[in-house]
C-alpha cells in the first residue's frame, strides 16, 4: 500500500524549478510529481508549460499520450497485471473472467471504493514465470486467480 | 560468530527471482545462518537464466559453485541441517552449477559474469574482465574501434538486425559539435527478458558498452531509454551510474583520458512504440513518441537533431567482449550472415523457461524441447511465437528451422529480440489473432493511416470472423487488409502486426471456422 500526500501546488513548483534545466525535462518532472503524489494535477500544466517554454498544449499532450500518467488521485494500492502473450499462454484471461465474474472486478475500472485499482500492462519481463503481476512495485510471478482475488481485496490490510 | 571464515551464499536479485521469493529466502538464510552462530556473507547476484529453478541458491566450496532450487524459505533450515553449506547432498541440490547441462550447452558471451558476479560491485566486475573492451578501445582511434565492430558482424539486437558497425560509422563521420549514444532499452516485446536480465545482472557492462560506443564518434552524453515497467532495473542502473562516476569511469574525463561521458537513465512512461527508435528519440525530447518519417536517419538526425546511435542494450553490451577479444573472435560464433551469439529467452507455457545464449544457428525444436522440456501444462505444444507481439505464429511442424534472421525470414517470421513464447493446444488462435490487431489498437501512435484506422478494424473483421458473421468474406477483408497495412504503414507497428494474424490464419485456418459459441462473452 502506498499513501501520498495530498497535491500541493507549492511542493510541485518546486519540484518542477528542480528539473526543469535538463534536457528534455518533460517526463522527468511528469514522473517525479507522480512519484511524490501519485498522480499529475492539471493545474500544473501551464507552470510546466512556462517553466520549459512550450505551450500548454504540448504538456497536456505528453501527459494523454503515455498509459502511465494518471491525472486524478492514486488508489491505494495498484495492480499492474501482464496480459501479454506469455502470460496468455499461461491464462491470464482466465484470471481476468474469473475476477469479473466471482469477485465482480473489472480490470481496468477502479475497484472497492478506489482503493485498489487493477490495469492491464503489456509484459513485466517475467515470461518465464508468468502470469505475471506488478503490485505497488513489487514483481509477482506465478500468479493465479485466487492470489489475484486476495490482492484486490486486501485493501488497508498489510503493507 | 565464530572466527571461521565466512561462506559465501549467492541468492539471486533478479526481479524473475524476486518474483517467486528469492528474498523471502535471502532473509531467511541470514535468520538461520544467525541463529546457529555460522558465518555466511549472502551475496546477490544475477539470476543464471534457469529461471524454473529460482530462487537458486548457490554455495561457494572449494570445488566450485553448488547450487540448490528451487528453493523455499521453508526449505532453509533443512538446508542447513543437511550441511549444504559444504555443499552437501539435500533434494535440492542440483550440483555444481557450471555442470549442469542448461549452462553447459551455452556459449556464454554477452551473459557470461551474469549470475556470477554481484552486479553492483564494481571490484568483482573487474575482476571477471571487466573494463578490459574499454580500455583496448582508449588504445584505439574511433575508426578503428568502428572497425571492429564492423568486422565482428554484430547485428542489431533490437529485432531488425542492421549491421551495428555501419550505424557507428555514419555517426563517426557526421560532424557536429555534440553526438549522443541512446541506449533503447525500452524491451517491450512480449516473451523477451534479455535486456532486463542484463540491466539487473550486469550493469556496469551497460555502461562500458555505450562508452566505448562514445568514444569511438566523439559522443559525450548518452541516454539509457529505459520502460517503466522495471522498476528493478531502473534501480540497478542508477545505482551503478553512480558508481562508474564515482569511480571515474564516467564523467568529464573516462578512466582520466580526454574522453567526456555523461550518462544518464530515463524512464519510459508505458507506451510500447517507444521500442521503435524516432519515437523513442521525441519520447527522450520529452514529446508525445510519435514515430518520425525516415530519412533523415537518427545516425544523422537523432535526439534533439543531432547525429545519435540508437542501439538495444545487447547489442551495447556485445561491445566490450568485441574490443576485448577481437573482431575474429566473435564472428566465429554463428552461421551465414548472422555472427555471433544470441541470447534467446524461452517463456510462455514451458516447463524450463529462461534465457540461454548461444551461438546463431540451433534449431527452436533444440531449444523448446531439450532445453525447455516441452510445456509447463504437459499438453502438447501447438503453438510457437517467435520475435514479440509483432512475430510470426509458428506450428509445431516448423520447429525445425534454425534460430538465424535469415532462415525464420524464409519462413515469414522473424527473430526479432529472440523471445520464443510457446501455447499448448487450449490456444485458439483467431483469439491470438484478434489480440494482435487489438495491441495494435491501443499502442498505435496515431500517425499513419494504415496503423491507427487498420488495427481497430481489423478487431472489428476479427470479432465478425470469430462471431461466424459471412466468414469467406471477412477473411478476404482482413487479408486485404493485412496488405494494405504491410505496404503502407510508417513503422514496423502497423507494418508487421499482419505478420502474427496471417500466420494464425494460414497456419491455423480451422481456428478461424470454429463453431460459434452460444452467448459468447464479447
Amino acid at each position: 500500500m502506498v499513501r501520498y500526500p495530498a497535491w500541493d501546488q507549492d511542493e510541485a513548483r518546486s519540484i518542477v524549478s528542480g528539473l526543469s534545466h535538463l534536457e528534455g525535462a518533460t517526463l522527468p518532472i511528469l514522473h517525479a510529481l507522480q512519484e511524490e503524489f501519485g498522480y499529475v494535477d492539471p493545474q500544473i500544466v501551464p507552470v510546466i508549460a512556462y517553466a520549459l517554454n512550450l505551450s500548454r498544449a504540448e504538456i497536456h499532450g505528453a501527459i494523454s499520450f503515455y498509459h502511465d500518467f494518471k491525472t486524478s488521485p492514486a488508489p491505494r494500492r495498484v495492480i499492474k497485471l501482464c496480459r501479454a502473450e506469455a502470460c496468455q499462454a499461461l491464462g491470464c484471461e482466465t484470471m481476468v473472467d474469473h475476477l469479473a465474474r466471482d469477485h465482480g472486478i473489472d480490470v481496468g475500472a477502479l475497484a472497492h471504493s478506489h482503493d485498489v485499482a487493477i490495469e492491464t500492462v503489456y509484459c513485466l519481463g517475467n515470461c518465464a514465470l508468468g502470469p505475471a503481476a506488478l503490485v505497488d512495485g513489487e514483481l509477482i510471478g506465478r500468479l493465479d486467480a485466487d492470489l489475484l482475488a486476495a490482492l484486490c481485496s486486501h485493501h488497508g490490510a498489510d503493507a | 560468530m565464530s572466527d571461521a571464515p565466512s561462506v559465501k551464499v549467492f541468492v539471486p536479485v533478479d526481479a524473475a527471482a524476486l518474483s517467486v521469493g528469492a528474498e523471502a529466502v535471502a532473509k531467511a538464510v541470514a535468520r538461520e545462518a544467525e541463529a546457529r552462530g555460522l558465518s555466511v556473507e549472502i551475496i546477490r547476484n544475477g539470476t543464471r537464466g534457469m529461471l524454473w529453478l529460482e530462487p537458486l541458491v548457490e554455495v561457494e566450496t572449494p570445488d566450485g559453485r553448488i547450487a540448490y532450487g528451487p528453493v523455499a524459505t521453508g526449505d532453509v533450515a533443512g538446508l542447513f541441517d543437511s550441511g549444504f553449506l559444504s555443499g552437501a547432498a539435500h533434494e535440492l541440490n542440483l550440483g555444481k552449477t557450471e555442470e549442469l547441462d542448461w549452462m553447459k550447452r551455452q556459449q556464454r558471451v554477452t551473459f557470461e559474469r551474469i549470475g556470477v558476479t554481484d552486479p553492483l560491485s564494481l571490484s568483482d566486475y573487474r575482476t571477471y574482465d571487466g573494463l578490459k573492451g574499454l580500455q583496448k578501445a582508449l588504445s584505439l582511434t574511433g575508426a578503428e574501434i568502428v572497425e571492429t565492430v564492423r568486422a565482428s558482424g554484430l547485428r542489431g539486437r533490437g529485432g531488425a538486425g542492421f549491421p551495428t558497425g555501419i550505424k557507428w560509422k555514419t555517426v563517426h563521420d557526421a560532424q557536429a559539435e555534440q553526438k549522443y549514444i541512446v541506449c533503447n532499452a525500452d524491451e517491450g516485446d512480449s516473451g523477451t527478458f534479455a535486456d532486463r536480465m542484463l540491466m539487473e545482472g550486469d550493469p556496469f557492462l551497460l555502461i562500458e558498452g555505450m562508452t566505448i560506443a562514445a568514444v569511438a564518434v566523439g559522443a559525450t552524453r548518452g541516454y539509457i531509454y529505459l520502460r517503466s515497467e522495471y522498476p528493478h532495473a531502473h534501480k540497478a542502473l542508477s545505482r551503478a551510474i553512480l558508481k562508474a562516476e564515482n569511480a571515474g569511469l564516467l564523467g568529464d574525463s573516462v578512466l582520466g583520458t580526454n574522453h567526456a561521458f555523461h550518462l544518464e537513465v530515463r524512464l519510459g512512461a508505458g507506451a510500447y512504440i517507444c521500442g521503435e527508435e524516432t519515437s523513442l528519440l521525441e519520447s527522450l525530447e520529452g514529446k508525445r513518441a510519435i514515430v518520425r518519417a525516415k530519412p533523415p536517419i537518427p545516425a544523422l538526425k537523432g535526439l534533439f537533431a543531432k547525429p545519435t546511435i540508437v542501439n538495444n542494450v545487447l547489442s551495447f553490451a556485445a561491445v566490450p567482449w568485441i574490443l576485448q577479444h577481437g573482431a575474429q573472435a566473435y564472428a566465429d560464433y554463428g552461421m551465414g550472415r548472422s555472427r555471433g551469439t544470441l541470447p534467446v529467452q524461452l517463456g510462455g507455457n514451458i516447463k524450463r523457461g529462461g534465457l540461454v545464449e548461444l551461438a546463431f544457428g540451433i534449431s527452436l525444436r533444440e531449444i523448446i524441447e531439450d532445453l525447455g522440456g516441452g510445456t509447463l501444462s504437459g499438453r502438447p505444444i501447438r503453438a510457437v511465437q517467435v520475435g514479440g507481439p509483432l512475430g510470426a505464429y509458428l506450428t509445431a511442424g516448423q520447429l525445425d528451422v534454425a534460430m538465424d534472421y535469415e532462415a525464420l525470414a524464409s519462413i515469414k517470421a522473424m527473430l526479432g529480440h529472440g523471445g520464443i513464447v510457446v501455447f499448448d493446444d487450449t490456444v485458439d488462435m483467431a483469439r491470438q489473432a484478434r489480440f494482435a490487431f487489438e495491441f495494435c489498437a491501443k499502442e498505435s501512435c496515431g500517425k499513419c493511416t494504415p496503423c491507427r484506422i487498420g488495427a481497430t478494424r481489423g478487431v472489428e473483421t476479427m470479432d465478425r470472423i470469430i462471431a461466424g458473421h459471412e466468414r469467406p468474406k471477412n477473411i478476404a477483408v482482413l487479408r486485404d487488409l493485412n496488405k494494405l497495412m504491410t505496404d503502407a504503414s510508417l513503422c514496423a507497428m502497423g507494418g508487421l502486426t499482419p505478420m502474427p494474424v496471417m500466420s494464425a490464419l494460414n497456419h491455423f485456418a480451422e481456428d478461424f471456422d470454429r463453431p460459434v459459441l452460444p452467448l459468447a462473452a464479447e
